[in-house]
């Protein structure tokens, strides 16, 4: 047979199937591979919203989505070159991903009557057998059937075989990208060490789906996709989650401070708990409150006594959290209140999803209430923003916003990790006595950045008392003075807008410093925008790429950097927030790409709108 | 040079800040923070492990009149706010202070969280059966049928028995006491103290602005011998102008009887101890008024010795470093699976 192999800069794959099918740990295992192979990677995850919804339904279809080259690779990939689905459902769910020409590999045995019927496939409709997929290249297997003949004299049931069916899709998957399976047979060895039988079964099928495509009597290509011209070093997967879990327990540590984390479970934050919770031997105290209100409050009594405050959730229970921030603020403890941002209003779209979180942060507040807000742009800059949050937080005794979003933070990359010697220093102390006979302690007496002292319970002659009601200046005792007011709310701004004299500049991420175009982003949008006006910058057009990461306060160069473009673009997962800010504040005419279907952009959603822009 | 000094004994004094107090003139709360003030200085605490926090309302006050470090913080929040503290400040001595809108109102569900979870705080619920602050709207320890600025006709919510309720969490260590005796009151707050664990304190607290007498024939002279129950450790339940009444058990039913008619081994003697009996202590809940009434209690009512979350916190901790070691920054940052290009 004739079986060629094929040079490609980057594919996508995405693996789908039943939420039961361990299409997650296919996907991860695959990546893993291929990273250590030396390609650069973006990895996605689409997991139903529901547990365990019905089997072979559509509702119940986990996908994971793989974006590997010889190139950088900044997103997990528009569409799909090749498509693996282990049932009807998955296929019907993801067809759409599929490019015109792309590779369809099936399990067969999950498109018998039953799971077609589940899929809502009209009656006598079979997708593999009736045309309806001739644009595409279908590889059909039985998957079901050779993985139970490999596993006959095995001894194990035939629910325990069929398990290993992801095996033998990764098997032949590597195959066809000329990938070694010795990764994944240390990853069996040590998953399943208290069962043997299973090792052996695990192995024995992933070794099959391989040589499934070496024998086979059919035509089929393989592909290589060279390794990537990365920097040299070190490299490790890093999840967003993890990432921001990772920066938050590094910044306590450099700090010297106790980390607590008070927080409720809520999608698709809950995984930055299940992280620290792993980290109590570096002194973590994670507090599972009874609600988002007790989560907020109990880290600001966290606060209050020296520790590193944080409260990690989502868009809805930030809401709840609104009034303990105002409190934050008032008290001017040193907080970082995580928001890893989903689908809204209300319950909203709690699986997918959105930068809708934006004015919530910024403005979401009764009163005067400035926070300051950074975002991360990707799952391994949720460790370096979630790191910087907390220095500002320490630095400034205030409360900050850390912004993410479920793309980022489930997705995965490659992370050539920092050395902990090589992270910014946070200098903090707490206030000692150095008080004169006689003397009063002014607990809001304020330092050259305007931050005041933090004087913690224990430290003898200097009991004071904070509270949320307005505060004289200096002595933090309840006033009511008009004049007193108006000068604090201005203190209080006067001593966010300075943290702006602490931050770096604004940067062009890539394209000319003056021109045409500048694409203005924030956030989980980076990949796609990065990718886009890489390709068009490639191809000719005038237009560079900015990616906000210090929301408030804006580096100070930021008008400066905008005005040196014909026109700005802002695209934005939401009906457009940043947009109304920089016109707000810059008086630009900035014009808005919005998509809100809680799914990041494509990389050319984003091209077309620059060429459009350009050309018109 | 190293010097050793004696440090002076605080007195009640050293516990008052420059802020002037700033209730109604005959509010009960002057007593409260008298008491506690007087109390504070016996603790042989030094003022600085003290922390005061406080939500929202007139008690909320508090924290700005104790030369300790405080907190006054935002409705109903206090109790998450001390455990958060209590969480990484162990030593600390925090106390909260609440009234019946801030604890069982807007605050009730972290009330009942942090009576569960044990930490070793203490609770000063200061019970006036009325929003003050707000001026004057029925609280959820009101009567049913209180007339308040919100209930021209009555108020239609049932009221909360704040004790049974705390109890019904597994609260440690309930007591009640009232701002009219103060003995009464600085022996409870030494008790609450002593007992390691969260000790919940109800204290009736007079407001003579919105709801004056509400708790009179518990307080006044006259009514009070006969209207409560001064409970003591190891003493049989009597109460009375002379101690002649005392109550005893049939079943699971207290009755009243005259000590007189009865052998001295039939009354209920007080034990803190027992859970079964403390529930039914807390139920003595009548209106004065009513027919066969049962009298109101004051005193400790239960006490148990139970694992505080701020410990087992902490020897989890412990625990962790014994299995794995000191957290070791690198190590984390490089996770369980690298590569190099």
């Amino acid at each position: 047979m004739n079986k060629q192999t094929e040079i490609k800069s980057n594919v996508v794959i995405l693996f789908a199937g039943d939420s039961g099918d361990g299409i997650q740990l296919t996907g991860t295992q695959f990546s893993t591979t291929t990273a250590l192979y030396g390609n650069d990677i973006s990895t996605f995850p689409n997991f139903p919203a529901e547990i365990r919804a019905p089997q072979g339904t559509i509702a119940g279809v986990s996908g994971f989505q793989l974006h590997f080259g010889s190139q950088r690779i900044y997103t997990a990939g528009d569409a799909a070159d090749v498509l693996v689905v282990m049932n009807a459902a998955a296929l019907k769910a993801n067809l759409k991903q599929l490019k015109d020409g792309g590779i369809i590999i099936a399990n067969t045995d999950g498109f018998d009557a039953k799971n077609l019927k589940l899929a809502n496939y009209p009656e006598g409709v079979h997708p593999l057998k009736n045309g309806s997929l001739d644009k595409y290249k279908t590889v059909e297997i039985d998957v079901s059937k050779i993985t139970r003949a490999a596993l006959a004299d095995s001894g194990l049931g035939t629910k325990e075989m069929d398990r290993s069916k992801n095996m033998f899709v990764l098997g032949y998957i590597y195959w066809m990208y000329n990938r070694s399976i010795e990764n994944s047979i240390t990853f069996i060895n040590e998953q399943f060490k208290k069962r043997p039988e299973l090792i052996d079964a695990n192995i024995k099928v992933l070794k099959a789906g391989y040589n499934y495509g070496e024998t086979v009597e059919a035509p089929m290509q393989r592909f290589e996709v060279k390794p990537a011209p990365v920097e040299h070093g070190t490299y490790r997967s890093i999840m967003g989650n993890q990432a921001a879990a990772i920066g938050l327990v590094a910044a306590a540590e450099k700090a010297g401070l106790t980390l607590f984390c008070g927080t409720y479970p809520i999608t698709p934050a809950s995984d930055i708990l299940h992280e620290l919770s792993k980290h109590k031997n570096f002194g973590v105290k994670t507090f599972q409150a009874e609600d988002e209100i007790a989560a907020i409050t109990s880290t600001i009594g966290a606060s209050f006594g020296g520790a590193l405050g944080i409260t990690t959730s989502s868009g809805p229970g930030i809401a709840l959290k609104t009034e303990a921030i105002g409190l934050a603020l008032m008290l001017e403890l040193p907080l970082v209140i995580v928001n890893v941002q989903r689908g809204g209003p209300s319950t909203g779209l709690p699986t997918k999803t959105e930068q809708a979180d934006l004015m919530q942060a910024l403005y979401g507040r009764n009163g005067e209430a400035p926070v300051p807000v950074i975002a991360a742009y990707s799952p391994s800059d949720c460790f370096y923003a979630a790191y910087e949050a907390c220095r500002i937080a320490l630095e400034f005794m205030t409360p900050v916003f850390f912004l993410s979003d479920g793309y980022i933070a489930n997705g995965s990359e490659p992370w050539k990790f920092p050395a902990s010697a090589n992270l910014a220093d946070i200098n903090v102390s707490f206030a000692k006595n150095e008080l004169k006979e006689g003397e009063k302690y002014l607990p809001y007496k304020r330092n050259e950045k305007l931050s005041r002292p933090w004087a913690i319970p224990g430290t003898k002659g200097l009991e004071h008392r904070v509270g949320g009601i307005e505060k004289e200046n200096e002595t933090g005792n309840i006033s009511y003075d008009p004049e007193n007011h108006e000068f604090m709310v201005k203190i209080r701004q006067a001593k966010v807008d300075k943290i702006a004299d602490y931050i770096p500049l604004q940067t062009i991420d890539n394209g000319n410093n003056k021109g045409k175009l500048l694409v203005l982003g924030w956030g989980s949008t980076y990949g796609s925008i990065k990718t886009a006006v890489k390709e068009a910058i490639d191809e000719g057009y005038d237009v560079a790429h900015a990616h906000v990461k210090y929301l408030n306060p804006f580096p100070k160069n930021l008008g400066e950097v905008i005005g040196n473009y014909d026109k700005v673009l802002i695209p934005e997962i939401n009906n457009g927030q940043l947009i109304k800010v920089i016109r707000d504040k810059y008086f630009v005419d900035a014009k808005g790409l919005n998509k809100i279907q809680g799914l990041p952009f494509s990389a050319a959603e984003i091209k077309n709108k620059i060429i459009e822009t350009l050309t018109n | 040079m190293e010097t050793n000094t004696i440090e002076p004994k605080l007195t009640g004094k050293d516990f008052v800040t420059d802020q002037e107090l700033r209730w109604c003139p005959g509010c009960g709360d002057y007593s409260i923070i008298k008491q506690v003030q007087t109390v504070m200085p016996e603790l042989n605490i030094p003022r600085e492990q003290i922390v005061f926090i406080s939500g929202i309302g007139c008690s909320s006050r508090f924290p700005y009149y104790m030369e300790t470090f405080g907190m006054h913080s935002i409705h109903g929040r206090a109790t998450a706010i001390a455990s958060g503290l209590k969480a990484t400040r162990p030593e600390l001595s925090v106390w909260i202070v609440t009234g019946d809108g801030d604890s069982l109102s807007i605050g009730g569900n972290h009330l009942i969280h942090l009576l569960r979870r044990n930490f070793d705080v203490n609770v000063l619920l200061f019970n006036n059966e009325i929003y003050g602050l707000t001026k004057g709207q029925y609280s959820p320890a009101s009567p049913y049928g209180s007339v308040t600025k919100s209930t021209p006709m009555g108020s239609i919510d049932f009221p909360f028995n704040p004790l049974a309720l705390c109890l019904g969490a597994n609260s440690t260590f309930v007591a009640r006491s009232m701002d009219r005796d103060p003995i009464h009151l600085r022996e409870i707050l030494k008790r609450a103290n002593g007992h390691k664990g969260t000790s919940m304190v109800e204290i009736y607290q007079n407001c003579n602005v919105f709801n004056d007498g509400a708790f009179e024939v518990f307080t006044e002279k006259g009514t009070k011998k006969i209207n409560t129950l001064m409970v003591e450790h190891g003493k049989p339940l009597v109460f009375g102008e002379k101690s002649e009444k005392g109550i005893m058990l049939d079943g699971f039913k207290p009755v009243v009887v005259n000590v007189a008619d009865v052998s001295a081994n039939d009354l209920w003697i007080h034990d803190e101890k027992d859970q079964v009996k403390a529930g039914i202590l807390v139920r003595f809940f009548n209106k004065p008024s009513d027919e066969n009434a049962l009298p109101r209690p004051f005193g400790v009512f239960y006490t148990e010795d139970r694992f505080c979350y701020e410990d087992a916190m902490s020897a989890q901790l412990v625990e962790a470093v014994s299995k794995k070691g000191k957290g070791n920054l690198d190590a984390l940052l490089k996770g369980n699976n690298t590569w190099t290009i």
